[in-house]
């Protein structure tokens, strides 16, 4: 992946990238909220959905298992810490201790749901992801009588922010004369998680599993002639991709405080699925690239598109909400059609994405 | 679907025996539609092997035109019979529906043919949104009120007062849809054009050296499941009252399901898996929540027995779970016979 930067034969050179990269993203932040806090809110969840982005492009770009009901498994996690952490039921269990709960309750609904579906042909994994996505929905939604555990769809509030000893991440606090507020807090942790994300996930896929998985993908009934127990490969490509779903879906609880199952509808599944074919599927720095555009371009149309339209209409014609989703339909199809392996392709991707038939 | 002899006859003011003929009723009509829709779902998989994701959204795009030509029939206040209104708004809703599907399949479907399967699946998901969207900007977010222009009468089926009804709507729609699906088995079975489909079925290439133009008889097999979703469209929006730019997404789950479970790729399963499936859903929704009733339990627990002097239907699982019946079916098909109830073909592995 470092052939990337072409900086390969000058180790100076690549380090004094590095360490620029570094400063600019510790410093970005602070020139964030010089523009205004939110932006500093909407980079944070820019990297949640980049945590979503990768643990989907662990099934569909590294597995070729496409699952189109992925939120489900944020939704699942978010629940778990919403409950574990909130006056739901009066249960305060600290953040290390709720969010590998949360990403094995993921887990274990991932299995479950790829057991009977993985043998089958990719679509209907789809199919049934997509519906698994629904049915989760419908759950939070009901499961407020006759005994209320999620709260139907007012959802959960007053959930607690992450909290290590006194330090809590929710609070405006000084430290060595600068003022650091909640977002900028979680900035830093998103960061640092995201970073360790990245990394597991480029050792990941050059590891054993990596390339078990990718044999898979190309072709099944090869890779199980080599020995490989697809069957396992697969659902552990699924319960890996559910599980970082899961801790994604804990660290939202906590940055929001508020949960409730709008958060989980179908168009966040599919926004993340652009996100990874955008960028390019099994590409890990192409899936963050797709992440962080389809994050900020619709923030930037929100602030652009509305006063555009009522400056030349005299009205707002068009919804940006309407727009950002119109964008996300026309980047799946058009990068289908026209740039099949995404903005940075996986080399193996290409290949295959631009090969001729295989019938 | 065997009957509960228990205690429950004395909430209910008709008699058990027409609750179920009811359900069943409702279940049939609601199946119809389904068969429909599943037609168009099974018809395309059969010829190209692929999932046209975005069928659900064809039929609400239908059910939106039909919505826009009643109503503006409506506003005219022509002298035309309520039925002229809506044979005149199904027969504008058909073609449009037919150059959505023709565009689809030219846009979407068509360069990817030989693409891996990914690539078409994730085209029509990207297309899907953009038609949902488009129908949002196009008639407001809001669920719009389908124009009530027939006047529901009720036919009685069994002699009591009370019990199981059947509307002149559900009859038009079981009636029209058993015309339908002899239509297309006709047009599958007795005519060239079907005979050039079946082949490419079988084996485009070989069809295609035999002097079938395969991409002609592809494109006039989404035309004409869109001509069919466009009437399921007009059906469902007449039958419920209500059509809304998200509606064929739940719509063509369910269908997708119904296909499923008779068999994809085999019409009359499509037709089969869609009657069942409507069936099991009205009866599932209409026992689910007696069945979970935890007030059975109630001698066990004094405080169940408390809240169930409040309220006598205390169930786990209400009718708001009816969504979730089309995919506990599909989930149960998959796993315990994949080929569906007629399939021949088993799903291929991989």
């Amino acid at each position: 992946m470092r052939s990337y930067l072409a900086l390969r034969r000058h180790p100076g050179l690549e380090w004094a990238g590095l360490a620029l990269v570094a400063v600019a993203l510790i410093a970005l932040p602070w020139v964030l909220a010089d523009i205004g806090t939110a932006w500093v809110r909407i980079t944070n969840l820019a990297i949640l959905y980049c945590f979503l982005a990768l643990g989907l492009n662990i099934v569909v770009g590294f597995a070729g298992l496409l699952d189109l009901g992925y939120i489900a498994f944020y939704g699942v996690g978010a629940y778990v810490y919403a409950l574990l952490a909130s006056p739901q039921f009066g249960l305060h269990l600290p953040f290390w201790a709720i969010l590998p709960l949360g990403a094995a309750l993921a887990c274990i609904f991932g299995v479950l749901l790829g057991a009977p579906t993985l043998k089958l042909r990719g679509d209907y994994l789809a199919i049934v992801t997509l519906g698994f996505g629904e049915i989760i929905r419908i759950f939070l939604n009901n499961l407020s009588s006759p005994f209320n555990l999620t709260n139907g769809p007012q959802g959960i509030t007053l959930i607690d922010p992450f909290r290590i000893d006194g330090f809590s991440f929710a609070t405006t606090q000084r430290v060595l004369g600068q003022t650091l507020s909640s977002p900028i807090k979680y900035y830093y942790f998103l960061l640092a998680v995201l970073l360790v994300v990245i990394v597991v996930n480029l050792r990941l896929q050059n590891s054993r599993i990596g390339r078990a998985w990718e044999a898979i993908r190309e072709d099944e009934i090869a890779a199980r002639a080599m020995g490989i127990n697809t069957r396992n490969m697969k659902l552990l490509a699924y319960a890996m991709g559910a599980s970082f779903g899961g801790v994604a879906g804990g660290m939202f609880s906590a940055m929001q405080g508020f949960i409730s199952p709008e958060s989980f509808v179908l168009v966040e599944s599919i926004m993340v699925l652009s996100m990874v074919v955008l960028g390019g599927m099994g590409n890990v720095f192409g899936v963050v690239v797709g992440a962080l555009l389809l994050s900020y371009v619709p923030e930037v149309l929100r602030y652009t598109v509305g006063p555009a339209q009522r400056a030349v209409f005299g009205r707002t014609l068009i919804d940006p909400e309407v727009f950002r989703m119109l964008l996300f339909g026309l980047a799946l199809v058009l990068m289908m059609l026209f740039r099949p392996a995404g903005i940075l392709p996986s080399a193996l991707r290409k290949r295959e994405l631009q090969a001729p038939t295989r019938e | 679907m065997a009957q509960r002899p228990d205690n429950r006859g004395a909430e209910h003011s008709a008699p058990i025996v027409d609750t179920f003929i009811q359900q069943l009723v409702n279940g049939i009509t609601l199946g119809s539609v389904y068969a429909i829709v599943a037609l168009g779902y099974t018809m395309v998989y059969g010829i190209i092997q692929l999932i046209n994701f975005a069928h659900g959204e064809v039929v609400m795009i239908g059910a939106m035109v039909a919505y826009t030509v009643i109503a503006a029939l409506v506003g005219a206040h022509l002298p035309l019979p309520p039925l002229a209104i809506l044979v005149i708004a199904t027969l504008c809703a058909i073609p449009a529906c037919m150059a959505v599907g023709f565009t689809l399949e030219r846009v979407a479907y068509r360069p990817l043919r030989n693409a891996p399967r990914l690539a078409p699946l994730i085209t029509a998901i990207g297309l899907s949104i953009i038609l949902q969207n488009l129908a949002l900007i196009i008639w407001s977010r809001s669920p719009l009120p389908y124009p009530q222009i027939i006047d529901t009468v009720s036919y009685h089926l069994t002699p009591h007062a009370n019990g199981a009804t059947i509307t002149n709507v559900q009859v038009g729609i079981i009636g029209l849809s058993i015309v339908m699906m002899g239509g297309l088995l006709l047009l599958v079975y007795r005519t060239k054009l079907g005979i050039a489909m079946r082949a490419v079925a079988q084996n485009s290439q070989v069809a295609g050296l035999m002097g079938i133009d395969i991409n002609r008889v592809i494109s006039l097999t989404f035309v004409i499941g869109s001509g069919l979703a466009a009437v399921a469209g007009v059906m469902d929006g007449t039958y419920y009252g209500v059509a809304h730019y998200q509606m064929g997404f739940i719509l063509g789950l369910k269908a997708f399901s119904a296909a499923v479970l008779g068999g994809i790729g085999n019409l009359g399963g499509a037709m089969l898996g869609g009657l069942l499936l409507g069936v099991i859903e009205a009866l599932g929704a209409g026992y689910v929540g007696d069945l979970t009733n935890l007030c059975h339990l109630s001698g066990w627990s004094s405080s169940l027995a408390q809240r169930c002097a409040d309220d006598p239907h205390l169930a786990v699982f209400g009718s708001n779970y009816q969504d979730v019946f089309a995919f506990i079916v599909l989930i149960l098909v998959l796993v315990f016979r994949p080929s569906g109830l007629l399939g021949e073909r088993v799903a291929d592995r991989a």
